[in-house]
Order: C-alpha cells, then sequence, then structure tokens
C-alpha cells in the first residue's frame, strides 16, 4: 500500500488502538487523530468504539466538531463503529450527546439494554462475500429510523438495523476491531481506494 | 442469519473495558456527583460509600453502596456505572449485578469480607475489575474471571508513588515474560503464583491480556498523565477530584491530560487554576496495617 493515504484513528477516547491495529493488519497504514493538524494529513476517518459522551465532550474542548464535520462532507471515507455510529447520526433519542449530524438516521443509544444485555453473534451484511460475520455488540447503540438516503447493510433477527452507509459514511453497532475478520475494515479502505481514483 | 444470540461471554465482558480505554473512571458518592462526573468527560463512574480518603479518616468498616443510591445514579448518568463490593462477598456482587451495574469492583478500598478467597467472577454475567500490586495477582484475579484490571497504589492518599510502583512492576514483569525463553516460563508461573497458561498468553500478547487501569493517589492532570505515560490503558481517581477545591474543572482537567499524555504543553494549560487539590498523605506515614493495597491475596 505504499504511497496510498493513511487511514486516521480518532484517538480522543476509547478503542482506537484496535483499530490501528486492525488496519495494519491487512497492510494500510494508520495514524491516530487527536488534533485539526492531524486530521488533515489522512484520507479517510475512523471514529472508534468508545463512550460516545467523553468523546462529544473532548471534540468539543479540542474545537474538532468542526474540522471532523468538513472533512466528512468533503466526501472523504468515514467509519463509525458504536460510539462513533452515534456520533455519525443526525439524530438521538434523548439527544445528548450533541452528535456529528451527518448520516439521515435517528439512533437510540444504549439500544438493547446495560452491560449484561451485550452480546455476540452472527449477521449477514451485505456487499461481505464469505458468509455471516461475528459481531460483538457492547452497550450497543441500534438505529430506529433511516432516511431515504442511507442503504442498510445488516440487520437483526428483529429487524433493527446495525449496519449501514450513506456514501462516504459507513456505520456499524458493532465492533469489527475487537475480533479477528478484518473484511469490514477492507471495505472501508476499498471506499477510500474508491474517493481517492475519483 | 441464524446463528445464537450470546451474552454475558468473556469477550464482551473485556471488551467494555476496550471501550474504557483512554479514559478517566471518577469515583463517586451521590447521584450529584456522577452528573458532574460525567459532565467532565468521565468515561465511567465508579460507585462506592465513602471515597477512599474519606474511609481511611473515619475507619469502621466500608461496605458496598446502598442499592437504592446506585439505581439513582444509574438513571442519572449515560455512561457506564461500576460499583465496588468487598473482596470476596459473592453476594454483595450479585446484589449489584441485580442492580444492574456495567461493572463491578471487587475492592480492596472497602474492607474485605474474606480473608482467604476472592469471588469466583466466571459465574457472572456481569464483568469485574480487580486490583493487583504485580503480574501474578493480576493474573491470579483474571483466572478467576476479572475481565479488567487496575494496580492498586494506595487509595485516599492523593500520593501518586504507589501506583506508580504497582504499575512499574506490572509492566517490568510484561516484558521480561516477553523477552524468556518457553522453557522459563513454568518456573516464573510458579514464583509469581499465577497459572502457566496465562504467562504463556502474556508473552504471546506482549501485554495483560485485559484492559489495566492504574488507580490509587492520582491527584493532579500530570499524575493522571504519567501513569499513561508508564503504560496505563486508563486511569482512575478516586477522591483526588471530589476531594478538590473545584472537582468539576479539575475532572475536566484530568480527562483532557489522559487524551494529551503526550503533549506537556496541553497539560500544562489545563493544569492551570484548577484550585486547591485534595490534601495527600504521603503514603510512607502510614503503618503497614492502615495500608489498603495489601488486602487481596
Amino acid at each position: 500500500m505504499s504511497g496510498a493515504p493513511t487511514v486516521g484513528v480518532l484517538a480522543l477516547q476509547g478503542d482506537f488502538e484496535e483499530h490501528i491495529v486492525a488496519l495494519e493488519d491487512i497492510g494500510v497504514t494508520a495514524a491516530p487523530v487527536r488534533t485539526a493538524e492531524q486530521l488533515a494529513r489522512v484520507g479517510a476517518l475512523i471514529l472508534p468504539g468508545g463512550e460516545s459522551t467523553s468523546v462529544a465532550k473532548l471534540m468539543d474542548a479540542f474545537d474538532l466538531r468542526e474540522p471532523l464535520r468538513g472533512f466528512a462532507r468533503s466526501g472523504k471515507p468515514v467509519w463509525g463503529t458504536c460510539a462513533g455510529m452515534i456520533l455519525l447520526a443526525e439524530r438521538i433519542i434523548e439527544g445528548r450527546p450533541e452528535p456529528l449530524g451527518l448520516m439521515d438516521m435517528l439512533v437510540r443509544r444504549n439500544g438493547f439494554g446495560r452491560q449484561v444485555d451485550s452480546f455476540e453473534t452472527g449477521i449477514d451484511v451485505d456487499g461481505l462475500d464469505g458468509g455471516p460475520f461475528h459481531a460483538v455488540f457492547i452497550r450497543a447503540p441500534a438505529v430506529v429510523e433511516t432516511g431515504p438516503a442511507v442503504e442498510v447493510l445488516a440487520s437483526l433477527d428483529d429487524g433493527t438495523v446495525v449496519a449501514a452507509r450513506q456514501g462516504n459514511l459507513l456505520a456499524t453497532a458493532f465492533h469489527p476491531e475487537l475480533t479477528t475478520d478484518r473484511r469490514l475494515h477492507a471495505l472501508f479502505v476499498a471506499m477510500l481506494a474508491a474517493e481517492v481514483a475519483r | 442469519m441464524a446463528e445464537a444470540i450470546e451474552t454475558g461471554t468473556f469477550q464482551v465482558k473485556s471488551g467494555l473495558a476496550q471501550m474504557l480505554k483512554g479514559g478517566v473512571i471518577m469515583d463517586v458518592v451521590t447521584a450529584e456527583h456522577a452528573r458532574i462526573a460525567e459532565d467532565a468527560g468521565a468515561c465511567a463512574v465508579m460507585a462506592l460509600e465513602r471515597v477512599p480518603a474519606d474511609i481511611r479518616a473515619d475507619g469502621g468498616v466500608a461496605r458496598m453502596s446502598d442499592p437504592g443510591l446506585i439505581e439513582e445514579i444509574i438513571k442519572t448518568v449515560s455512561i457506564p456505572v461500576m460499583a465496588k463490593c468487598r473482596i470476596g462477598h459473592t453476594i454483595e456482587a450479585q446484589v449489584l449485578e441485580a442492580v444492574g451495574v456495567d461493572y463491578v469492583d471487587e475492592s480492596e478500598v472497602l474492607t474485605p469480607a474474606d480473608e482467604q478467597y476472592h469471588v469466583w467472577k466466571h459465574d457472572f454475567k456481569v464483568p469485574f475489575v480487580c486490583g493487583c500490586r504485580d503480574l501474578g495477582e493480576a493474573l491470579r484475579r483474571i483466572g478467576e474471571g476479572a475481565a479488567m484490571i487496575r494496580t492498586k497504589g494506595e487509595a485516599g492518599t492523593g500520593d501518586v508513588v504507589e501506583a506508580v510502583r504497582h504499575l512499574r512492576t506490572v509492566m517490568e514483569q510484561i516484558r521480561r515474560v516477553e523477552a524468556m525463553p518457553d522453557d522459563e516460563l513454568t518456573s516464573f508461573a510458579k514464583e509469581i503464583g499465577a497459572s502457566v497458561e496465562l504467562v504463556r498468553e502474556v508473552k504471546r500478547l506482549g501485554r495483560m491480556p485485559v484492559v489495566n487501569f492504574a488507580a490509587g493517589g492520582v491527584a493532579t492532570p500530570a499524575d493522571a498523565a504519567l501513569m499513561m505515560h508508564l503504560g496505563a490503558d486508563g486511569v482512575f481517581v478516586g477522591s483526588g477530584i471530589f476531594k478538590s477545591g473545584d472537582p468539576s474543572a479539575r475532572g475536566k482537567a484530568v480527562v483532557k491530560a489522559v487524551t494529551h499524555y503526550q503533549d506537556p504543553a496541553t497539560i500544562a494549560e489545563v493544569s492551570k487554576n484548577l484550585g486547591e487539590p485534595m490534601v495527600g498523605i504521603s503514603a510512607r506515614s502510614i503503618s503497614a496495617e492502615e495500608l489498603l493495597a495489601t488486602r487481596g491475596w
């Protein structure tokens, strides 16, 4: 991947190291992003798992909200996992924390309950070959409504949406960075390659 | 999609700790404290009856918090809520699980209920965090089912020296294991009182098999950044926040210092004008029988 753009991982709080390891596993150069200057040097960005309240507060404390919005609106790929999905949403039930407001969807935090309800299961994800993806959900959000621009990539048996895409934006309620299946990281890197070619 | 849904697996227990990384977990004794902590950017709160500095000052038996108060804290904040049970107190742990806490801390800060055995944590759906002073103690707790570890330090002192000692000890032992030939692992496991399988896992990973936070004596943003610099995945702050002059300002500053622990200019900026830190007690001045860190076996 020499010469290919670096994938950044927002490193304010959460499991950003796990995403960096996952990207390096598939030969991609990855870097933590804590400042607007670091953001300007990457071609795509992952918003990792973590506590969305903490991440949103740190984002505001260090004036990253507008640079992040600008980054996503310029067409560069952005992928949010769990807390990252919450931040990508336009609307959150209860209204806090204030999200970045980029994807046309309504999200419920802790959509499946508290930690004792956290779970893992296999799900079929549109666009991924090779069978079900083993997905780990930890105090995970649930997508309650999606707008017309949002393409649903995966749902649970009860119909709850857990993965979605809107153009250059990808969101998963679960944590591909916690397992060893790298297909979703590869899909995100392919989104970056397509954006660069364009 | 026909695969079974599994809850309470080790993956989801240790996974929640991974989500807390790079964050600050704050001790709280009321719902109002919890709200201030959440607003300051804490990634979780720890509910307990009294902060360690008060436990130390008041003496007596320190127990699990009132479940009613824990429920109130759960209702007040959206971040994960942890709560402490006494070492070996299986029923307090079950009560905390029933109340719906997100993590149980089987903690030496409370008065031990059992001076020989810890809770068998594999039997629970709720994950546990436990304290350690060295790698052997950490791996014994993980063997019992702990999904997260914290180095103990000396709670309620505002003196970071023991937190540094315990984290340094763990990190140094991990580096030794990493470099150790396989045929020396069994004897090393015996020496530190841990299972060979877990020692091998440490060698394979080059780190603790679960997330490891630092605790016990962190009082300033610079203290918290020091623990990150020494290799902690995140920081617990107990008395340091709510025994200081301005808990909200200090809490926010500690959170920012943990994120930017590699940037001294930011740590300097956030450390300005925070008001009085908690009044410290030198850990060296505490008699051996009053040390909390030596509880746990």
